[in-house]
């Protein structure tokens, strides 16, 4: 973002790769977490630290790109193409809504998180209402809506930290 | 250099919007309680095709073939639950039980849905909140 330069240079590479690295092993703990949650699709978001510290130390671009490369490694990996389509609405509406809220530059790390885990989880109902072409989901909507704001609220507490601790020369 | 979180930002904002987002969750909650009277009947579909319909207060067993495996349906005391599911996760059975209209129990790996719903008539107005094609 602020770097004033174009292309991408050796630290960046580095960094990508450390950032991408790091989402990889959150997600793999986390797929390894039974379902301590009853309701599919719950989850704590880990990886989204990870999200949350690119976004604020490397820029919004490179949170877009980590994330977006995360997902696809971890579906390959992990999942299959279903879950794939799941995480990326999911990954994408939430990175979405970040940036904007990271963009006016009035919001707490956070509440920009707590934003971003509500909005992983209507990414998600929303394909699953195309997915399995039902509307009976109000209640879904209602539980994830609240575990969204719940772990997107522990997670930036644990990202607001992090970014606040690490140099920013590390990135 | 890069944003980083301003210590005296003021909380204000910060608030206002968490407060939104509450309020919003509970109005989904409202929505959710105004419009979940108790169903009459439970609807069965595979991968979005209804496959039965089911009342709600005949006690009975119904055995479902899902994409990838058969989930076993229980319907008991005007309650639905899920008892048996032969998936990776088993995530419908810890969904535990549904009575009210709306409410669902939805097995993804067999792309399972069980929907409680009423009367045909109020189902079409009643709790479709947002149709995304």
């Amino acid at each position: 973002m602020k770097k004033g330069r174009k292309g991408i240079n050796t630290k960046q590479i580095v960094s990508y790769g450390i950032m991408i690295a790091l989402a990889l092993v959150f997600s793999y703990v986390e797929s390894q977490i039974p379902a301590f949650f009853a309701v599919p699709g719950m989850k704590l978001g880990l990886t989204n630290v990870v999200v949350l510290l690119a976004l604020y130390k490397m820029g919004n671009g490179s949170a877009m790109a980590i994330n977006i490369l995360r997902i696809v490694l971890v579906s390959a990996m992990f999942g299959g193409p279903s879950a794939m389509m799941y995480s990326l609405a999911g990954g994408l509406l939430s990175t979405v809504v970040m940036i904007l809220l990271k963009k006016t530059d009035k919001f707490r790390i956070v509440t920009v998180s707590v934003a971003g885990g509500i909005f992983h989880n209507i990414g998600q109902i929303i394909v699953a209402v195309i997915v399995l072409n039902t509307t009976g989901i109000a209640w879904y909507l209602l539980i994830l809506w609240f575990t969204g704001m719940i772990t997107g609220a522990v997670i930036g507490i644990l990202g607001a930290e992090l970014v606040k601790r690490l140099p920013d020369k590390l990135f | 250099m890069k944003s980083i979180e301003k210590e005296k930002k003021s909380l204000k904002r910060d608030m206002i919007l968490l407060g939104v987002f509450v309020v919003t969750g509970l109005l989904i909650l409202l929505f959710v309680l105004l419009t979940g009277q108790n169903g009459k009947s439970v609807e069965v579909s595979v991968d979005g095709k209804t496959v039965g319909i089911y009342d709600l207060n005949t006690d009975r067993k119904v055995e479902i073939q899902g994409l990838n495996g058969k989930n076993y349906l229980v319907i008991e005391n005007g309650e639905a639950y899920m008892e048996k599911a032969e998936c990776p996760d088993g995530l419908c059975v810890n969904m535990g039980k549904i009575s009210r209209q709306g409410q669902s129990v939805i097995c993804l790996p067999n792309k399972v849905v069980v929907k409680i719903v009423g009367n045909e008539a109020e189902e079409s107005s009643d709790d479709i909140d947002i149709i995304v094609k």
